[in-house]
């Protein structure tokens, strides 16, 4: 049983997303359980799996029995445990979340397909961490875009449009990494990761390598919504169901995070990626200006859910620049913060869904007296902020702490002001909802009452969608408190060996 | 310099219908042109594949029957099976996409009357 947990992992979601379908058009009721149970199952075997890799290191699974590098490979080390622990969680409480957000905003007979596209996703998601194929890696980003594209058609007015840039983008991201692939094919004969990268540092200095790796940051870069590459994000993200947002949005990009950190520094290694062709200084630029950008562009934004998602390309900007950082301490805050910002994101996207589900708006200037009428989502939303700006006990703090140190530490003070002045900017972003949130009075026609002060109420919220709320707040907490023991019990031991400092 | 174009046409027309390919998604207006060129775009790819598995004067894959087992084989009789079976999942990925990206057009279609994509940003800014 525990040396098949690695498959189990996509194999459970897969078979339920069929089962669901069926059942589901037999009768409706069936298909929460039928969506609760396998992400139950999943979050149970992360968890197992993250104690089998802390005590006796990495799983590698073959399918079918067939050795590597003739058969595919699972391989599952520390980083992969984490990130698929944090998928698994998130997605759980999503599938909660999801059982009364899908009924108020999508036609009851769409259910079954809905949940059904639901576990395509986490299938995909599961897969692309799991997996040491390249090819394999190909399939399963594709089984995660073609149910992202669908799931986000199914939104609000424009949604369908919307579906259908992502799909052209996704497109030649996804063709980007397979030309990636074909080229590392030609040259050495293989799709094993581990298998190519014994193989890799003899051709280093190959041009058709060069071009190879190109493609995979271009293709990766695209699926993970970077900053030059981000134009599909905000318009898909936004339009759909909130539910689907709130898996889609933190989940996605930081798979695509985690495609970019294990094809730099475990198919490729570190002398590759740092010193033969010093991609790090171009993602430094890249990051720097993203981050600044995306900051800007969220500033400007007046739909909640639409400054959310530039808030996601400024975090993916994060990563990137910890990852250009190119030293231990930077690529220990990248990974941290692929894990914080699964939690915060959710956060903030379920609160933001929260809000819709009550008030009927997602306009930051209606949401005057918003802790009156939903004092829980809007604490959790304060929450979700302030982990975001960085503020001390919450995660967001250490993932960006160990981020400027690794700049420090390169040397790039650029990149130092870049995260120092985008804090800032998120405090502008964040506090403008807070003031709107806590401190307006309400004003407007829709209440004219005596002080325009509306009454005290708990949220009216149902409850399953109140507790993955809370729940996602208490992960940011606990993160935060226990970020130590992550870094020295797991990312220690996920950074490539290879790398200095 | 002309040799080698000329030994290796192939590739140079995936070259080609990669960039008629991304011309189209970048440049027309039009919705189904837009996903007529993100099909060239994949089928170059599969093109590409299927070249580097060929070679000259080979025989298909197969070991005929007999000679399996203990004799030795020269893999450069044989044309590389490993590509093509790639391109048989990225054909059906392939065929997905168009799918979906079919569905989503009649579902474009059916609210705004229109593939346009000009007509489509303006009827949605309204």
């Amino acid at each position: 049983m525990v040396e098949h947990l690695p498959v189990l992992m996509v194999v459970t979601p897969l078979t339920f997303s069929f089962i669901v379908n069926v059942a589901g058009m037999w009768k409706r009721w069936l298909c929460f359980p039928l969506v609760f149970i396998p992400m139950m199952a999943c979050t149970f075997f992360a968890f197992a799996i993250l104690l089998k890799v802390t005590t006796a290191g990495e799983i590698r699974y073959h399918l079918g029995g067939w050795p590597p590098p003739w058969g595919i490979e699972y391989c599952i080390d520390h980083f992969s445990a984490l990130v698929l622990l944090g998928v698994a969680v998130i997605s759980l409480l999503v599938s909660i979340y999801a059982y009364s957000s899908f009924k108020k905003e999508v036609d009851g007979y769409r259910s079954p397909q809905l949940y059904a596209l639901f576990l395509l996703q986490t299938t995909g998601l599961f897969g692309i961490t799991a997996t040491a194929d390249l090819f394999n890696l190909y399939v399963l980003l594709e089984i995660a875009s073609f149910s992202a594209y669908a799931i986000i058609a199914m939104g609000e007015r424009g949604a369908d449009f919307a579906a259908f840039r992502y799909v052209i983008f996704g497109t030649i991201g996804a063709c980007a990494y397979l030309l990636a692939t074909g080229y590392i094919y030609i040259l050495t004969g293989s799709l094993n990761m581990t298998d190519v990268a014994q193989r890799l540092p003899r051709l280093y200095s190959s041009r058709a390598l060069l071009v190879g790796f190109t493609f995979f940051l271009l293709g990766a870069g695209i699926k993970m919504g970077i900053f030059p590459l981000h134009s599909w994000l905000p318009d898909a993200y936004t339009l759909a169901p909130s539910a689907v947002s709130t898996l889609l949005a933190p989940l996605f990009s930081k798979v695509g995070g985690y495609v970019i950190i294990r094809i730099m520094f475990t198919v490729f290694d570190s002398s590759f990626s740092i010193d033969v062709f010093p991609v790090t200084d171009l993602l430094g630029l890249i990051g720097g200006i993203g981050v600044i950008v995306a900051c800007v562009m969220a500033v400007a934004q007046t739909d909640l859910k639409r400054m959310l998602c530039y808030v996601i390309v400024a975090e993916m900007g994060y990563v990137v620049i910890g990852i250009a950082s190119a030293n231990r301490l930077g690529l220990t805050g990248a990974i941290l913060h692929i894990i914080n910002d699964m939690f915060m994101m959710a956060c903030l996207f379920a609160a933001a869904g929260a809000i819709f589900y009550q008030m009927g708006t997602k306009e930051i200037s209606r949401l005057s007296c918003l802790h009156r009428q939903m004092p829980v989502t809007s604490a959790v939303f304060v929450l979700g902020a302030l982990s975001v700006i960085g503020v001390p006990p919450l995660c967001g703090f250490f993932s960006k702490w160990y981020l400027l140190l690794g700049a420090i530490k390169s040397g790039q003070w650029i990149l130092i002001a870049v995260l120092l002045i985008s804090s800032l900017i998120y405090a502008i972003i964040f506090f403008r909802v807070i003031e709107y949130a806590y401190l307006k009075r309400r004003v407007n026609h829709m209440r004219p009452g005596k002080s325009g002060q509306h009454p005290f109420q708990l949220d009216k919220v149902p409850i399953s969608m109140l507790v993955p709320m809370i729940l996602l707040a208490l992960g940011i907490i606990i993160l935060g408190i226990f970020s130590g023991t992550i870094v020295t019990d797991i990312i220690e031991f996920a950074l490539p060996s290879s790398i200095s400092g | 310099m002309i040799e080698t174009i000329l030994t290796h046409y192939n590739y140079w027309v995936f070259a080609f219908l990669l960039t008629i390919g991304l011309y189209a998604m970048m440049t027309k207006n039009n919705l189904m042109k837009k996903l007529i060129g993100m099909n060239i775009f994949q089928w170059a790819i599969i093109l590409f594949f299927i070249s580097i598995g060929a070679k000259r004067g080979a025989q298909i894959p197969i070991v005929g029957g007999g000679q399996g087992g203990d004799i030795a084989i020269s893999a450069a009789d044989y044309i590389n099976p490993l590509p093509h079976v790639l391109m048989l999942t990225a054909i059906v990925v392939g065929v997905a996409t168009t799918g979906i990206s079919l569905a989503l057009l009649v579902a474009i279609y059916k609210r705004y009357n229109t593939i346009e994509e000009d007509e489509i940003i303006k009827r949605l800014r309204q």
